[in-house]
């Protein structure tokens, strides 16, 4: 069933293993081969093989435990810092994979905002959007005023906070929050932004900001989105893939997911019947 | 309706009044063993105040300034004995800071599971080692390791300093400052160590997500529980100031007040441990009890502030975490 799945992806996508350099860089921002993700006994990721095009929004969905996260978190190496976790197959950034190359490398070109909003907080607004710079090594400040100023205006909190940049990033509201989060993210120059349910602690407003932003940010950016809220997936995706206890179901543009599903599974998770 | 009413409330007497004798006197006598805690210190305070009269009547605050110890002479000032303890325990925590932090990353950010919990052990093990043993230890192992090494090099290398210079006894404040540091390791550690366990996972994963080393989400870590961290310090304080034994075997217990670590002092408990006995003449006895005050005052402080400081920082944690 899964080489049937994959074989079906792949005309899908309409990208041929062994294609030529130029195309499968242009067409294949990430690409999964095989994954499979464990917790101590627990096989979370059952063989995830997919392709994830630049500049595109990959939505995932899937019931609770279905290993949605899980497979996010592989793509940017943060599924191994979970003690007892254990992971195989490749998931590759432009070609090379991510397995082999330093992890730290990795996470400054793969950048993820969590679930629950996470800034710093001993630290000022301007310090939390600063932080993965300094850790880079950028000391000057005119650099650093500049990449802060440029971060938080992608991340649409500029004008909310520019004349507040030296108060604590808690004393912003959720939403505030979690943009500073995507600034956070953003100020370290990412190809790619990886997003585990980022507006399921926000309210309805704060969660429209962040689509928005989501639909601004596809023109720089690969964004890949785990989502509970198949109405915000539909919204902002371009691709959808479906998740069921550790498997890829079903992987293809957001608009066929969502009208016509070939897989059963899919149809039922769609509409309500499960999950 | 009302008779409905009035049958409840009976019903609900009732059904309490058969528990209510035993909870009564549960409750009661639970609430006097707790009490009999503050008792406890109300009237230690009482007593040392009452006691102290005398020399609190004698020599009023010059008693805190005064540095003159002579009981031939009736002349009692605790300066010296009050700088001793400060200097001892602040040399302790300087030296036990680094290590203390170390042995709290190591155990909460590096050390893989298995190991965690025997080192842990050992780590709180030193704790419960008598301080006379580590006083016996430091005299016959420490001192003449300090007389013959550390001292000379120390003056040897950092001698422009004053705090460097002298004559290498070997007994003296830096040896103190050395037993008390091992002495305060344990607890700094390993409250360190829960208050970096603590850091909420979002916190680290947040800086590792951002491509930051180990170390640097370490950073990250540590300036998240740094008043945890503090109030850990303090609690060690605590302790070192309190410290009789070990520090009275190795210190010197000389009331001077010198600019260099290597000459002998004297501090507040050991003072009351090396002459309580020989307190022949009320002043002298008097003067002693209000040394004991001044100790507990300062101890009492220095835990009230450290306790504050651990739940604010708890509480902190709580929050982020329900966020």
């Amino acid at each position: 069933m899964t080489e049937e799945l994959m074989t079906e992806v792949r005309q899908k996508t309409e990208v041929v293993d062994g294609s030529s350099d130029e195309h499968s860089q242009k067409s294949a921002k990430i690409e999964a081969e095989n994954v499979h993700a464990y917790f101590g006994p627990v096989h979370a990721l059952q063989g995830i093989s997919l392709k994830i095009h630049a500049n595109s929004v990959v939505a995932i969905i899937g019931p609770s435990g279905c290993g949605k996260s899980t497979f996010l978190r592989s793509i940017n190496r943060m599924h191994e810092v979970i003690p007892g976790s254990r992971i195989t197959g490749k998931i590759l950034l432009d070609g090379a994979d991510v397995y082999s190359m330093d992890a730290v490398f990795v996470r400054r070109q793969i950048g993820m905002v969590f679930q629950k909003p996470n800034p710093f907080p001993t630290m000022s607004i301007y310090d939390n959007v600063a932080a993965g710079l300094k850790m880079n090594g950028v000391r000057n400040r005119k650099t650093l005023d500049e990449i802060v100023e440029q971060s938080l205006q992608k991340a649409a909190l500029w004008g909310e906070v520019k004349d507040s940049l030296s108060k604590s990033g808690v004393s912003l509201s959720g939403g505030q929050q979690q943009r500073l989060c995507i600034a956070r993210a953003l100020a370290v120059n990412p190809e790619v932004l990886l997003m585990d349910e980022p507006a399921s602690a926000l309210d309805p407003i704060s969660t429209a900001k962040i689509e928005e932003l989501i639909y601004e940010l596809k023109k720089s950016y690969t964004i890949v989105i785990v989502t509970h809220n198949m109405q915000q997936a539909a919204r902002v995706s371009d691709e959808t893939a479906f998740f069921y206890i550790g498997e890829l179901i079903e992987f293809d543009e957001t608009k066929k997911i969502f009208t016509a599903p070939t897989k059963k599974q899919t149809e039922d998770y769609i509409t309500g019947r499960f999950g | 309706m009302l008779s409905h009413v009035i049958n409840e409330s009976q019903l609900a007497k009732a059904s309490t009044g058969g528990r209510n004798v035993g909870d009564l006197v549960f409750k009661n006598l639970a609430m006097f063993f707790a009490a009999m805690i503050l008792v406890l210190i109300i009237v230690m305070v009482v007593e040392m105040w009452n006691s102290s009269a005398l020399s609190r009547e004698k020599f009023g605050l010059s008693f805190l300034t005064q540095s003159i110890w002579d009981p031939v002479q009736e002349e009692y000032g605790a300066l010296p004995f009050i700088y001793g303890t400060l200097v001892s325990s602040a040399l302790a925590l300087i030296i036990a800071l680094p290590l203390s932090l170390g042995i709290a990353i190591f155990l909460s950010e590096i050390t893989p599971p298995w190991l965690e919990r025997p080192l842990s052990f050992f780590v709180e093990l030193l704790a419960g080692i008598p301080s006379i043993v580590y006083g016996i230890w430091g005299f016959f192992v420490l001192v003449p390791w300090i007389r013959s090494d550390a001292e000379p090099l120390l003056s040897s290398s950092l001698g422009f300093i004053p705090l460097f210079r002298g004559a290498p006894y070997g007994i003296g404040m830096l040896a103190a400052g050395m037993i008390l540091s091992i002495m305060v390791l344990p607890i700094v550690s390993s409250i360190s160590r829960d208050v970096l366990k603590a850091v909420p996972r979002a916190q680290k994963e947040a800086a590792l997500a951002l491509g930051s080393t180990r170390w640097e989400a370490t950073k990250i870590a540590l300036s998240y529980s740094r008043s945890g961290i503090i109030g850990a310090l303090i609690l060690g304080l605590g302790r070192a100031l309190g410290e009789t034994m070990a520090v009275t075997m190795v210190i010197g217990n000389r009331p001077t007040i010198s600019a260099s670590l290597f000459e002998p002092g004297y501090t507040m408990a050991s003072v009351l441990a090396n002459e309580f006995t020989e307190a022949t003449t009320q002043t002298y006895l008097s003067a002693l009890i209000e040394i004991a005050l001044v100790l507990f005052v300062i101890t009492i402080i220095v835990n009230s502030f450290a306790r504050l400081l651990v739940w604010s920082v708890t509480k902190h944690g709580d929050a982020a975490s329900r966020q």
